[in-house]
């Protein structure tokens, strides 16, 4: 005995279209209040988002929100909020963009060299907050939080200099990647079904690394042993144990795997972009990722939504600024309100599916034979 | 020791501040500074520690009603904004109470997203961490200009004003220029507490001891902390768990904000986009560092206001960082003292096995081998000792190998510091019970 379909399909797509509308409410309330037009401001955002070159930047956008989501989100499945993707993707990138430009390699080497360095980094610096969870009891938010202010403030501060390449350069930062370490763009096969891409857009190639690193986490965490072993863990971590799967070591590899995919997060700028470290890093991502990963509910089609959503009103921004239609900062509120109102609504969904659930079971109850509940209570007592 | 239990609390701590200002007077001597205990120091460490005993004794509210808050950041946020608007419309003591509300608006913000519908407190703190920089960037481009400053920047506002306590700022400062060995490092000190002292780091200080009677002492304080503690039990005497954990709530929000005030009006003089710099974030510290107290509140804020009151003076235009590099030696000091401590308390080498023949023979039970258990057990009794010791030979080793601190020294340490504290006293550190719990009304 199952729900109707109808009405769980519609509590499943109530949440997100309840955020959304209300998103839009306040944010045109807020439009009006400021003196804006509502109107004009939306038509101006979708209008900027049908050109072909404002795709690829919302793709590029979305790539490494994408990932800090996946990041956040393994994190997540196991009842861990690593909220230090931040510090881990920073120090990663800068890591690995030191290390990228030391040497040059033949190309693909070059390139695996880069990215393995970021994992490694990025694994190692959230596998230290995993080894204080688990050998000191020490908690997992004030870990990372605490190792975000040392990477960024302390680490990076204190190496930087040593890896300067001209102390004299107005914006101190690494030297440049050698091209062998540059990842190849997809320019070429996005133009197989569109118009040619001007304006010097380029598609990064990390855009396909996200796709391939969502399938993967898709897979793993609900299709293999270990994912199952993730979630069970994350669930009821006493049963999990019952079950014969130790939980300090689930929680040693799921931050670990956290870590070395927000290690990912800075590589669309590293490989594709800047090819170097500097001052003015893309900073924020990590926490970015946190509303990705909620905004989506941890899984990999729901993140590519809320990070595309994302890329999307993030790249709405410069335009609503340059053409004076409203404040640009219209679209951070936007953000917020959808997410606020997003895990409202998924709260209110999940407590409305749950009395289904209990006034299913009472009927279930009632209407079963009167036989079997005297054979049940005789066998208990 | 048992002369010792048997004073009285303020003499206790009196005693604690003077072997402190003995081992400050005693490390500088070593590293040839003066700067550990000048005024400077302690004016600049009250008024740098400031904003993050504010946020943290909000955080206290919040996480006794049993609401964890990771919002704090965020409405810190909303006070800066509120308050510089407040302070140039009305004034400064304007801005403090507009700055009291704003905060108060997202704390009310985070209670009905985590009282009334049960949101994970976690994610709607980060969203209001989201929404709240934003927010205020909206607001500035909307307000701003024509006040004659910008999107990112307020117009300058007033602060409160400060004082100085007449006859004792006039003799601590004429015994500190004795030059007496520890003596005058005590006038020092005190002379930087009580001259030009702000009105609002009074305030704020008074709001320490105004915080533990409201939540310890007072009837309604007993009720927000059931609620932290257990909201079922409290929900069975009839009090209203969702009243006072929204009441816990606010209060937090508004602490945040005046927080906010506090760096608007009396550090930076403008509001200015980012200039919180994660001090929400570092309040969640000191509040796990002071054990969920007001008064461990306090010690966590200044554990991170004192070094870098230190580095203002000590980075100046000839760059030293002497004085960063006596507070390694301090660091030192202090885990020397703990590992010592740790010997004694958990038993050391040289102690008799502590593992009963019943508890071995249920251990075996359970496929563990004997060696292995009577290792663990050795571990227990020398373990915290052994890695505080280490600890502290790696950062002499750093102090003698170097002649003065690196500039990223002072803004690392006390987040390091933190974790070596959280490492070593994580177990013994006792939260409020249902923290982070959801409760709803009338569920059994």
């Amino acid at each position: 005995m199952n729900t109707p379909l109808l009405r769980r399909v519609l509590l499943a797509l109530a949440a997100p279209a309840l955020a959304a509308a209300f998103a839009l409410f306040v944010s045109s309330i807020v439009l009006a209040l400021s003196g804006s037009s509502w109107i004009d401001t939306y038509s101006e955002m979708l209008s900027n988002a049908s050109k072909l070159e404002t795709m690829v930047d919302i793709l590029n956008r979305a790539t490494p929100l994408y990932i800090a989501g996946v990041a956040v989100a393994i994190g997540f499945k196991m009842n861990l909020f690593n909220i230090g993707v931040e510090g881990q993707y920073v120090l990663a990138s800068f890591m690995a963009a030191w290390v990228g430009a030391s040497v040059v390699l033949p190309g693909p080497l070059h390139v695996g060299l880069i990215l393995l360095t970021a994992m490694v980094v990025g694994g190692a610096w959230a596998g230290l907050a995993g080894l204080l969870k688990v050998t000191r009891g020490v908690n997992e938010v004030i870990a990372t939080i605490m190792l975000n202010f040392i990477a960024i403030g302390g680490i990076i501060a204190a190496l930087l200099p040593r890896a300067i390449e001209d102390p004299t350069a107005a914006n101190q930062g690494t030297a440049v990647i050698a091209e062998s370490g540059w990842l190849p763009n997809l320019n070429g096969i996005l133009e197989l079904v569109t118009r040619e891409i001007t304006k010097g857009r380029r598609l990064s190639g990390m855009f396909l690394i996200a796709i391939i690193l969502g399938v993967a986490y898709h897979v793993i965490v609900n299709r293999s042993r270990f994912g199952f072993d993730l979630r069970s863990s994350g669930m009821n971590p006493m049963a999990a144990r019952a079950g014969g799967v130790p939980p300090k070591r689930m929680i040693l590899v799921a931050m670990l795997a956290s870590g070395a995919v927000a290690g990912l997060i800075g590589m669309p700028e590293i490989l594709s972009d800047s090819h170097s470290y500097d001052q003015g890093f893309v900073r924020g991502l990590g926490f970015a990722g946190i509303a990705v990963a909620l905004l989506g509910r941890n899984t990999a089609p729901g993140m590519a939504i809320a990070a595309l959503l994302f890329g999307f009103l993030d790249t709405s921004s410069a335009p609503l600024q340059v053409t004076g239609t409203a404040s640009p900062e219209i679209v951070v509120i936007m953000q917020a309100t959808i997410l606020l109102t997003a895990v409202i609504a998924y709260e209110v969904v999940n407590r409305i599916r749950q009395t289904d659930e209990v006034r299913r079971a009472a009927q279930a109850t009632e209407s079963a034979d009167p036989a079997a509940d005297v054979a049940t209570a005789g066998a208990s007592a | 020791m048992t002369a010792w239990k048997t004073l009285p609390a303020w003499a206790r701590w009196a005693g604690i501040a003077a072997i402190g200002v003995f081992v400050l007077a005693v490390v500088q001597q070593v590293s040839g500074t003066t700067l550990l205990t000048s005024p400077n120091a302690s004016g600049g460490m009250l008024r740098w520690s400031m904003p993050i005993l504010l946020a943290g004794l909000g955080g206290l509210f919040s996480e006794r009603v049993g609401v964890v808050n990771i919002g704090l950041e965020g409405m810190m946020i909303l006070g800066t904004w509120c308050g510089a608007m407040g302070a140039f419309e009305f004034g400064p003591w304007g801005g403090l109470l507009c700055g009291l509300i704003g905060g108060a608006l997202g704390g009310l913000l985070h209670a009905v997203a985590t009282v009334q519908f049960g949101v994970d407190h976690i994610i709607s703190g980060v969203a209001i961490n989201i929404l709240a920089p934003g927010l205020a960037r909206f607001l500035s481009d909307r307000f701003f200009p024509q006040r004659g400053g910008s999107i990112s920047q307020s117009p300058p506002v007033d602060g409160i004003g400060d004082f100085t306590v007449p006859v004792l700022s006039d003799a601590f400062a004429a015994v500190d220029d004795l030059d007496l060995f520890f003596i005058s490092d005590v006038a020092g000190l005190l002379e930087g507490a009580v001259t030009d002292l702000r009105w609002f780091t009074l305030l704020g200080l008074l709001m320490v001891p105004f915080s533990a009677w409201l939540l310890f002492k007072t009837r309604i304080g007993l009720r927000m902390r059931i609620c932290g503690e257990n909201p079922k039990a409290g929900e069975s005497l009839g009090v209203s768990i969702y009243g006072h954990k929204y009441l816990g709530v606010i209060i937090s929000g508004a602490f945040a904000g005046l927080a906010g005030a506090f760096i608007v009006i009396e550090l930076t003089g403008l509001y200015r986009g980012g200039q919180t710099n994660g001090r929400g974030f570092i309040a969640l510290a000191a509040l796990i560092f002071g054990n969920w107290r007001a008064g461990g509140v306090m010690a966590g804020a200044m554990l991170f206001g004192y070094p870098f009151a230190i580095s203002l003076s000590d980075f100046d235009a000839s760059g030293s960082g002497i004085a960063t590099r006596a507070l390694l030696l301090l660091v030192v000091v202090g885990l020397t003292a703990f590992a010592v401590y740790a010997y004694r308390r958990d038993g050391g080498l040289g102690a008799p096995a502590s593992v009963t023949d019943a508890e071995l023979s249920a251990d075996l039970e359970r496929g563990l081998t004997e060696s292995y258990v009577r290792s663990v057990q050795g571990f227990a009794r020398w373990g915290n000792s052994a890695l505080a010791g280490g600890l502290a030979i790696i950062i002499l080793a750093w102090y003698l190998l170097t002649e003065r601190a690196a500039d990223w020294v002072p803004n690392t340490m006390p987040y390091a510091l933190v974790l070596i504290v959280l490492v070593f006293a994580s177990q013994s550190l006792k939260m409020p019970a249902a923290i982070g719990q959801p409760f709803r009304k009338g569920e059994t």
